[in-house]
């Protein structure tokens, strides 16, 4: 009689285990004074970040329908529009299918933030913050940060010249960095947690012009690193985009949080 | 109609009430804010989700109550308008404060701001909900924030006027105790219009 409770226990377990099985993480070290480019008043430049645990790889076309075909409340056609706008998967062949538009191994984009973070939360993760995401963006194949390298940069921007009407290339191509990651530059954009925060820089306590501070985000960026190109460029769209929005080149990984650490 | 009959009609009725209760979130418009389900508490440390909004207009917006600057603002510009409305249409709107800050807003902080700023909680709610479900709302409401790192939060402030079925129908950052001329237009306008049909 004990065995009906324990089935019972194990159904949703097991449902887990097999959307978790596809998804390989990488163990990034923390760092207590990362020099993020994001440079606000209130800081000295460094941001404090934990250990934490990131997916190897972007989420696929394959894993998110898997997601969809779990969760009917984020298929396209039944998500609600205020959580997603018109265009959510619109490259897919239909709500369950993928078509041929989409392949399986491709990193899903067309999903809005909203989507992206109820993804990851269904795997018992969420979305990377972005200073967690910079910090793990640092590293080449073999250095956990090598931005102050001119070639790192050079190699970046190149990415940025290749016409974006390509059809995006499948996840994991290509050697991966000093972490075991793959994709962070090169391949796709990607949704970050805080990524409303990043440009609230003006101070809201004076009440000089309320609508310049939705937009007033260059005084928050440093100057000295300009140079860093390829990382503004990522902090201007991102910031550019409400939670509803879907791009073609916008997709996402998660993060989690390490066992025992400190939340 | 004998009391057999009586208890079963109370009891048919009471399922039926039920199970009207147990549909309406899925009759909920796709471009409700109350879509988000979100566990939420008050400032009496009563749950509630934000569905539970659904039957009157709201005014909604988003604060902290260890802020010292723009937050009492946020709170005067919504007392302003409830000073500029009469009382038949204060009677038909509610008003909604969500905390930035779940760490520290306890329901105790919350009662505590309520009760200094003489809130009635007739109107007046305030509340708080997990990280997670914060970032979100602020992201339907269009408001955007960050935390510093001496605890207080940097925000942009915004108060929004959300119809019976939680739609957004607009929108002021205008904050002060003498209302935007638009916005309270806006809400006179939301509260004359006849209430949504269930």
């Amino acid at each position: 009689m004990l065995a009906l409770p324990l089935v019972l226990y194990a159904l949703p377990a097991l449902g887990h285990a097999a959307a978790d099985a596809e998804a390989q993480w990488a163990r990034i070290p923390g760092d207590a004074a990362f020099a993020t480019v994001l440079r606000y008043e209130d800081g000295d430049g460094t941001v404090a970040v934990r250990p934490f645990e990131l997916m190897t790889r972007p989420v696929t076309n394959a894993d998110f329908l898997a997601f969809v075909t779990r969760r009917p409340e984020w298929r396209r056609g039944d998500v609600a529009p205020v959580f997603a706008e018109a265009r959510y998967l619109e490259h897919w062949g239909g709500p369950l299918r993928l078509g041929a538009q989409a392949r399986p191994r491709q990193p899903v984009t067309h999903v809005s933030w909203f989507a992206a973070s109820a993804y990851c939360e269904s795997i018992g993760a969420r979305l990377p913050t972005w200073a967690e995401w910079e910090l793990a963006a640092a590293a080449d194949e073999t250095r956990p940060d090598a931005r102050d390298d001119p070639a790192w940069r050079e190699r970046i921007l190149g990415w940025y010249s290749k016409p974006s009407s390509d059809a995006l290339p499948d996840v994991g191509q290509g050697t991966a960095d000093v972490h075991g990651i793959h994709d962070l530059h090169g391949l796709v954009w990607e949704w970050v947690e805080d990524y409303a925060a990043m440009l609230v820089s003006a101070d809201n306590r004076q009440q000089s012009d309320p609508d310049r501070l939705q937009f007033c985000g260059a005084g928050a960026l440093s100057t000295e690193d300009r140079g860093n190109y390829p990382v503004l460029m990522r902090i201007a769209m991102l910031s550019a985009l409400e939670a509803d929005d879907t791009t073609a080149n916008l997709g996402f990984r998660c993060a989690r949080d390490i066992e025992g650490g400190t939340p | 109609m004998n009391p057999a009959s009586r208890t079963l009609l109370v009891v048919l009725l009471a399922c039926a009430s039920a199970l009207a209760a147990a549909v309406q979130p899925s009759a909920l418009p796709g471009d409700s804010v109350y879509r988000l389900d979100a566990a939420m508490s008050d400032q009496s440390g009563n749950d509630f989700t934000l569905a539970q909004r659904r039957g009157k207009p709201q005014i909604v917006a988003m604060f902290y109550t260890s802020c010292r600057y723009v937050c009492p603002l946020i709170i005067d510009s919504v007392k302003g308008i409830e000073r500029a409305l009469n009382d038949g249409e204060r009677a038909r709107i509610g008003f909604l404060l969500v905390s930035f800050d779940p760490a520290r807003d306890d329901t105790a902080a919350l009662r505590s701001v309520a009760d200094k700023r003489r809130l009635d909680p007739a109107r007046w709610t305030l509340a708080r909900t997990g990280e997670a479900d914060v970032r979100r709302l602020a992201a339907l409401l269009g408001v955007r924030y960050r935390a510093l790192q001496d605890g207080e939060f940097n925000h942009t402030s915004a108060l929004v006027l959300l119809d019976a079925d939680g739609r957004k129908l607009a929108s002021s950052s205008r904050l002060g105790s003498v209302p935007d001329p638009a916005f309270l237009a806006a809400v006179k306008a939301a509260l004359a219009a006849p209430p949504a049909s269930p």
